[in-house]
């Protein structure tokens, strides 16, 4: 074994020379592991989109690798009533075409984004709210939103900035229902074009190359100052073996995702692994509705999931580190919350719910269920790290409580069409918060579902809990901070008291690298150049 | 040779047809696209707006009208996730496939040929049993297999050439192409030589049999006879006859390798089309599978046609012996 792995080492010797070499030209290259539907920011509401973006296009404000809410082009930003906030706007800020950007650049993006053609997911959900823009001077804007509105500052760092300039809309006016004078907006696919793609980010598009690469250059005039790359190509790799193959082949420096079984061979050839936890959750639901539902029997007729001894029970049964250290290879972190501390709203003592095999099963036998019951476990087999291999170590450890489990596994498209559909009674899923904050996945998973308030949409479990609803609600209409955050926590704490979902771990994000570099782990698992740096 | 011609294009018609409704119905029966295509946190109003736009809130056999209207018009959709006409979406890959297909095919025929003539010529030689019993390998072993141990030993190992993607492109006859640079020609040779092995040991196998089979007609016996040279008679008779299977085989095998090169292409993450259909399978984008698999069909059944014409031109016995009825 030794012997094998001798022309590896000494093939990393001429590597690393070469990249010492290399630094004068300062080139990067990242291998990622979805490719980009489109160059319009606006485009498609998808995380490799939003990634990519951020390289050519900057918005007023922006995530941070802990996705807290900093500066970008705006400067400073704060409530000036209920439904007003106002936003004092970066000077001297040019488009890498040199037209200035001012607020009449802001008023275009948000008229543009609802009348994107053809948009497959649109950033309309982030600027719903706005009614109205003023622009008292030329460094301010206010915002006034229909309803209070606490995130606005979070949303705005989805909405990217375009040129009102390059599209004639210089003159264009801001209205709720259709903004006028905006001239004609345009198609996505002629963002393809480098003197389309103008953004005031630190990169300038070169040449899109659907399917193969993308390459980009340094934005001389960025306003940020220095950037590291001269050039960045993405390069779009999706199966795992060819994209750890190109980094140990050299031929990318950076790659997103490499699988943890690789991780040993990887680091044995002389390159790099960073790790950083996410903002996803994986977790499982439990139908909890009236009926016995899809999957469950030998229940007698009830449905055993509306009782919350029997999720608790279910979540005691579970061996949390056990599936960290087995199943995911260390690379995972045992989650009591929906999302990690110390994201904006999380507990800092939300701790795992500990394995108790002895009290799950006095809790079934309160419950009624005795010997247990019979269930299926829905999950996806491709979606989550390892998604389907959990699934099977969940349903072990449930058997030896008495609930007999099986587990039914299968393509995402296809979980997720009938999970919608309502086919499952018991199923394992995730959950990442886009705005990084409690109050993304207490709306989504444990609210009460209502499609057109927009509240429960992924609580497809039919749990209910008016107490829990009020809590967030009040939470969602609380501009303050400090206040908001002690509401979520305490709708965070209810809902994990209630297990209105069973979180098992928070998925942990790896990208391995040359080691002539360092890497800014993200929680939204982005991969930014501007995060890649030659380490000294 | 004009009524054979017509039967055939009548026969191709009704297999684009057939085919069409077949794709169709299957691709719509599995998943729902906007499941895949909507962010998590899209709301009830924004679902409804995708499906709205995507048109998917028609009944199937309405969908199902539309779509054979339109592509009688030569237009087969536009791609959910590009919001461009899926035909495009493929079109822009279809050079890298065909540069990858015609690259292996001359591999293929490079390599094949003259070992399988060799091997024939020779059948019990060390030599020709030899190259018989290495082609079994190249049947056998699984194409993604051969393809990661290249990399692994020519990209990781040895850093000879690249591990994946394609390399600059130049543009030649408005045909953008990457095998006129050797940058490009490094990127292709993987690839192309996994692609190629397969069709390389069918070849090797169709050429022995036909040289052996060759060898001992006639007309080789008599041009022996003559006092041909050894040369000339391996050169120009055994050759040309032996070609016949070689080219029909080869023109089907083409086809198949511009319409499934999927493995080929994720293993090297080779922009084509094979990659291309991958990532739409697992995206929903019905679109672009649909006019995939149109365009496929249509491919095998033009290349089957190329193939019959050009087996008429190789073999005049075909011309003259034309079925009838």
């Amino acid at each position: 074994m030794k012997k094998g792995f001798r022309p590896l080492v000494l093939a990393a010797v001429p590597l690393t020379m070469m990249a010492v070499s290399q630094a004068g030209a300062a080139d990067l290259t990242i291998g990622l592991a979805a490719e980009p539907t489109s160059m319009d920011p606006h485009f498609h509401n998808l995380a490799p989109n939003n990634a990519m973006r951020q390289h050519i296009f900057e918005s007023l404000t922006e995530a941070d690798e802990n996705q807290l809410t900093q500066p970008s082009l705006a400067l400073s930003w704060q409530p000036t009533g209920d439904t007003t906030w106002e936003f004092k706007i970066r000077e001297g800020v040019t488009f890498s075409d040199g037209t200035p950007f001012s607020a009449t650049d802001v008023i275009y993006s948000i008229c543009r984004i609802p009348r994107v053609e053809g948009s497959p997911s649109s950033f309309t959900s982030f600027i719903r709210d706005i009614v109205e823009i003023d622009v008292p001077d030329e460094s301010t804007i206010v915002f006034t939103t229909s309803a209070p509105s606490p995130l606005l500052p979070t949303n705005l760092a989805s909405v990217a900035i375009l040129s009102a300039a390059a599209f004639g809309g210089e003159n264009v006016e801001f209205g709720a229902e259709g903004c006028e004078n905006a001239g004609t907006y345009p198609a996505s696919a002629d963002f393809a074009d480098p003197a389309v793609a103008v953004g005031t980010g630190p990169y300038k598009l070169v040449n899109y190359n659907p399917g193969d690469r993308i390459t980009l250059t340094r934005n001389e005039s960025y306003w940020g100052g220095e950037v590291e790359w001269d050039n960045v190509i993405l390069r779009p790799i999706p199966n795992t073996g060819a994209r750890v193959a190109a980094l140990l082949a050299g031929d990318v420096d950076v790659v997103e995702t490499p699988p943890i079984q690789d991780f040993d061979r990887i680091r044995s050839s002389g390159f790099e692994i960073e790790q950083g936890l996410s903002n996803r959750v994986i977790y499982l639901h439990t139908n909890s509705g009236e009926a016995v539902p899809p999957g469950v029997s030998g229940t007698d007729g009830r449905n055993p999931f509306a009782d919350v001894r029997v999720r608790e029970a279910v979540s005691k049964a579970i061996d949390r580190n056990a599936i960290v250290e087995r199943v995911m290879g260390g690379v995972a972190v045992a989650a009591g919350d929906l999302l990690p501390y110390p994201l904006f709203g999380t507990r800092e003592d939300a701790e795992p719910d500990a394995f108790d095999a002895d009290r799950a099963r006095e809790l079934l036998a309160e419950a009624g269920f005795p010997d247990g019951f019979e269930v299926t476990l829905f999950t996806p087999n491709d979606r989550y790290i390892n998604d389907e291999r959990v699934a099977q170590a969940v349903a072990q450890m449930l058997a030896r409580i008495g609930i007999r489990t099986s587990v039914d596994s299968m393509t995402a498209s296809t979980f997720f069409s009938r999970r919608g559909q309502g086919d499952y009674g018991f199923w394992l899923a995730g959950w990442g918060a886009a705005s990084g904050e409690m109050a993304n996945p207490l709306l989504a998973l444990t609210a009460t579902r209502d499609t057109d308030a927009g509240t429960g949409l992924t609580n497809l479990q039919q749990y209910s809990n008016p107490e829990l609803d009020a809590l967030i609600a009040e939470a969602r209409r609380t501009v303050d901070d400090d206040a908001r955050r002690a509401l979520l926590q305490r709708a965070g704490k209810m809902a994990m008291d209630d297990y209105a979902t069973i979180p098992l771990h928070f998925e942990v994000t790896p990208w391995a690298f040359k080691s002539s570099l360092s890497l800014t782990p993200r929680v939204d698992q982005y991969t930014l150049a501007m995060g890649v740096s030659a380490a000294n | 040779m004009l009524v054979y011609l017509i039967r055939r294009i009548g026969q191709s018609i009704l297999v684009v047809a057939v085919m069409a409704t077949l794709v169709f119905l299957s691709i719509y029966a599995i998943g729902n696209p906007v499941d895949i295509l909507a962010s998590q946190d899209a709301d009830q109003q924004e679902l409804d707006a995708i499906t709205r736009r995507l048109g998917l809130d028609r009944p199937m056999y309405e969908q199902f009208g539309i779509f054979v209207w339109n592509a009688l018009q030569g237009d087969l959709g536009r791609s959910f996730v590009y919001a461009k006409p899926a035909v495009d979406v493929i079109l822009e890959r279809f050079p890298a496939t065909m540069e990858l297909a015609f690259v292996a095919l001359v591999f293929s025929i490079v390599i094949g040929v003259p070992l399988g003539v060799i091997a024939g010529l020779k059948p019990d030689s060390f030599v020709g049993r030899s190259i018989m019993s290495t082609s079994i390998l190249g049947f056998s072993l699984p194409n993604f297999w051969i393809g990661l141990m290249f990399i692994l030993l020519f990209a990781v190992q040895l850093r000879w050439l690249p591990a994946s993607g394609r390399g600059p492109v130049t543009e030649v006859l408005g045909m953008p192409l990457t095998f006129v640079t050797w940058e490009g020609l490094r990127h292709l040779i993987l690839p192309a030589v996994t692609l190629a092995l397969y069709k390389a040991s069918l070849v090797i196998r169709i050429a022995q049999a036909g040289t052996r089979d060759v060898m001992l007609q006639d007309y080789i016996r008599f041009a022996r006879a003559k006092g041909l040279s050894h040369r000339r008679i391996v050169f120009v008779h055994v050759l040309k006859n032996m070609m016949i299977p070689v080219v029909t085989v080869l023109g089907l095998e083409l086809g198949s390798m511009i319409a499934f090169a999927v493995v080929t292409e994720s293993v090297f993450a080779y922009p084509g089309m094979g990659k291309l259909l991958i990532d739409s399978i697992s995206r929903l984008d019905r679109p672009v599978i649909v006019a995939y698999l149109m365009m496929t069909v249509v491919i095998f059944v033009i290349i089957n046609l190329v193939v019959d014409l050009l087996y008429a031109a190789i073999d005049p016995r075909v011309r003259l012996s034309e079925p009838k009825g």
